[in-house]
């Protein structure tokens, strides 16, 4: 999987961030993040409940906002200029854990109607897009369904077409499994199994261990707003570097073994 | 588990006796508050009917129905009355068949409707060319829309609407008032129901945008519009309504410079309209806060500007989540155009009772304030089904 590490180093990178601190009123949410990401790299955030790992994702599209340091998506500062902030959300697809898809529009409305009214397509031209990306995340039945009548895994799967269909260059994942049962856990993960052997560059939070085995080129460890410990999976998960990590880990395999036996 | 033998219970047709005999006389109390409400209906209905038979004299409503329905509109200009009636009614229509889909017990209803119409409007002295018309209009309007409907399903007609009824409403006016080659007609002429409809619709239409503004106003993060509204707000719905009839009427003209005097109808609807988009505002907010922050998270990640995440996802889930609230609004306000004939409007209420001044039908009161009252509660109902209607409509695929 890892086919860029033979590769000669790529030109720039897509996301660029420098010491970024973020405080919630007195709370010292992030302090001091540091991450580079070149395309199609597939990034993965682990750590406990609080550790800043969701609020780190969303200062990467500027849905927080960070108080110092510097975020470059795509050679463009992220900056208080919210029309800047609108042409970097365009290029930036995110994925949240609640769906939040629109309940008052079909799936099919709810995929075209960013690439109608931001990117201005016609609509038979975001239909036929909208269609395609349905059949490729195996739902083009439910076109005309609202968002309520499908289950948590479809619905979720409606999420990442909404999000593809702007053509992003980075897909962010919000802890995009953790609110399905069980058994919906499995389709959502070969979606965007598939969407990184395509080669989107994405950032991912998440706790599912296979799928960071299987994609992730790095996995970034962040405890109490920081980031722990960078490492490439394998490494990762057997030989973690930190206490904490080592704790964690401990924790969550545990967890995914139990979840394994029948 | 479902065991072999588990079947669902089959719903039994009840017979009539079975149904009384299981809601009605149940128990000895039961029974006791059936005879006892059966009672009562019946001495009610008695004294209605003995009432209408013996003592009502509806000569007092059929020789006075054009006052009631349009007050002392010149005569010689009644086909422009017809020309509204034609508008009001194709446009109620159209904008029907684009909310719900046509079915011929609508059809019906509709061609009904048009009869009665006919049938009142015979009383005050017109056609069947007129009726049968009006007839062919609502038709062909519910087939437009149905038509419109089915070849473009995709355009947004919700949004589409307000437009079909704002030039409803400025042709309406033009009919009304003349000008541009008609003879004008003053508004002291605009009377009885026309003017009540007049003076709820048009206070409606501009008091719902108002009120949103003033919510969102409220919702503002800049805290100098935020203030404003909340006075505003707050202010309104401290004071009497007929208080503020009053100041819209005595205060405003004192306000605006005498070359810029409004007509006094004018200043009713501003009054209304200041005190309705207050309490709106609050509804609108209601809904506002019922949205979960991460629907406009959604919106905001897929690169959608302000004024679009606010117009295409925000506000419609707030609105239709607070319809009935909104609708209850509407109908306060359509019943609240009668305090307007304390200061001056003869509307409905007023139009009866300067129609109980008429020497030979003094003191027929019950007969007016009854078909008055029975006015204002057709009016009210048929918004409150409607808005039911609406809501069934809007409800496919909320929460």
């Amino acid at each position: 999987m890892n086919h860029l590490s033979a590769e000669s180093t790529p030109p720039s990178p897509l996301i660029l961030a420098e010491e970024v601190h973020k405080w919630f009123g007195d709370f010292h949410a992030l302090r001091g993040i540091n991450l580079t990401v070149y395309p199609q790299e597939v990034i993965v955030l682990m750590g406990p409940s609080g550790s800043g790992k969701s609020t780190f994702i969303r200062t990467l599209n500027g849905l927080e906002t960070h108080q110092s340091g510097r975020i470059v998506i795509d050679n463009l500062e992220l900056s208080r200029d919210s029309a800047a902030l609108d042409v970097i959300r365009q290029e930036v697809g995110m994925v949240f854990q609640q769906f939040n898809l629109f309940p008052h529009l079909t799936v099919l409305q709810n995929i075209t109607l960013a690439p109608v009214w931001v990117r201005k397509w016609s609509r038979s031209q975001a239909q036929a897009v909208a269609l395609q990306l349905l059949e490729r995340v195996g739902i083009l039945e439910q076109a005309h369904k609202y968002p309520t009548q499908l289950s948590g895994g479809q619905q979720q799967r409606v999420a990442i077409a909404r999000a593809l269909a702007m053509q992003p260059k980075i897909m962010l994942f919000d802890e995009p499994t953790s609110a399905l049962d069980p058994e919906m856990i499995q389709e959502v993960l070969e979606v965007m199994l598939t969407l990184a052997a395509e080669g989107m560059t994405m950032v991912v939070v998440t706790h599912e261990v296979e799928f960071a085995r299987s994609v992730a080129h790095r996995i970034l460890f962040m405890d109490q707003g920081q980031v722990v410990e960078t490492a490439p999976p394998e490494q990762f998960f057997t030989q973690p570097q930190t206490p904490r990590s080592r704790q964690f880990l401990a924790k969550i395999l545990s967890r995914s073994q139990l979840r394994l036996t029948p | 588990m479902i065991s072999p033998g588990a079947q669902r219970p089959t719903q039994r047709q009840l017979t009539v006796s079975q149904w009384l005999g299981q809601n009605l006389f149940a128990t000895w109390s039961n029974t006791l508050l059936t005879l006892v409400c059966l009672a009562g209906l019946g001495l009610v209905g008695g004294m209605i009917c003995r009432w209408l038979l013996l003592y009502a004299d509806l000569a007092v409503i059929s020789t006075n129905l054009r006052l009631f329905w349009v007050g002392r509109y010149p005569l010689a200009q009644t086909w422009r009355l017809w020309g509204i009636l034609t508008i009001a009614s194709g446009t109620l229509a159209i904008s029907w068949t684009l909310l719900v889909s046509l079915q011929r017990r609508t059809l019906m209803a509709w061609i009904a409707l048009g009869l009665v119409n006919g049938a009142f409007s015979l009383a005050g002295g017109l056609t069947w060319g007129i009726i049968s018309g009006l007839c062919l209009w609502i038709v062909g309007g519910l087939s437009l829309g149905q038509f419109l409907r089915h070849r473009h399903p995709t355009l947004p007609w919700l949004w589409l609407l307000p437009v079909q009824w704002v030039l409803a409403l400025v042709t309406t006016l033009w009919l009304l008032g003349g000008g541009w080659g008609l003879t004008p007609v003053s508004t002291a002429f605009w009377n009885g129901l026309l003017l009540t409809v007049l003076l709820a619709v048009i206070s409606i239409g501009l008091s719902f945008p108002l009120g949103i503004l003033l919510a969102l106003g409220r919702r503002s993060s800049l805290p100098v519009i935020r203030g404003l509204c909340v006075i505003y707000i707050e202010g309104m719905r401290g004071l009497p309504l007929i208080g503020v009839l009053f100041m819209a009427q005595v205060m405003v003209p004192l306000v605006l410079p005498p070359s810029m005097q409004l007509d006094q109808v004018l200043r009713g609807i501003i009054g209304l309209t200041l005190f309705s988009a207050a309490y709106l505002a609050e509804n609108v907010r209601g809904g506002l806060q019922s949205i979960p922050p991460g629907q406009t998270e959604a919106a905001q990640a897929l690169g959608l500007s302000a004024p679009l995440v606010l117009g295409l996802i925000v506000l419609p889930q707030a609105l239709r989540a607070v319809i009935p609230a909104l609708v209850g609004q509407f109908i306060g306000l359509f019943k609240d155009t009668s305090l307007l004939a304390i200061v001056g409007l003869v509307e409905l209420t007023r139009m009866g009772r300067s129609i109980l001044a008429q020497p030979q039908f003094q003191g027929r009161y019950l007969e007016v304030y009854l078909f008055t009252g029975l006015i204002y509660w057709i009016c009210c109902y048929g918004l409150s089904m409607g808005s039911r209607r609406i809501e069934a409509i809007l409800k496919v695929g909320q929460r």
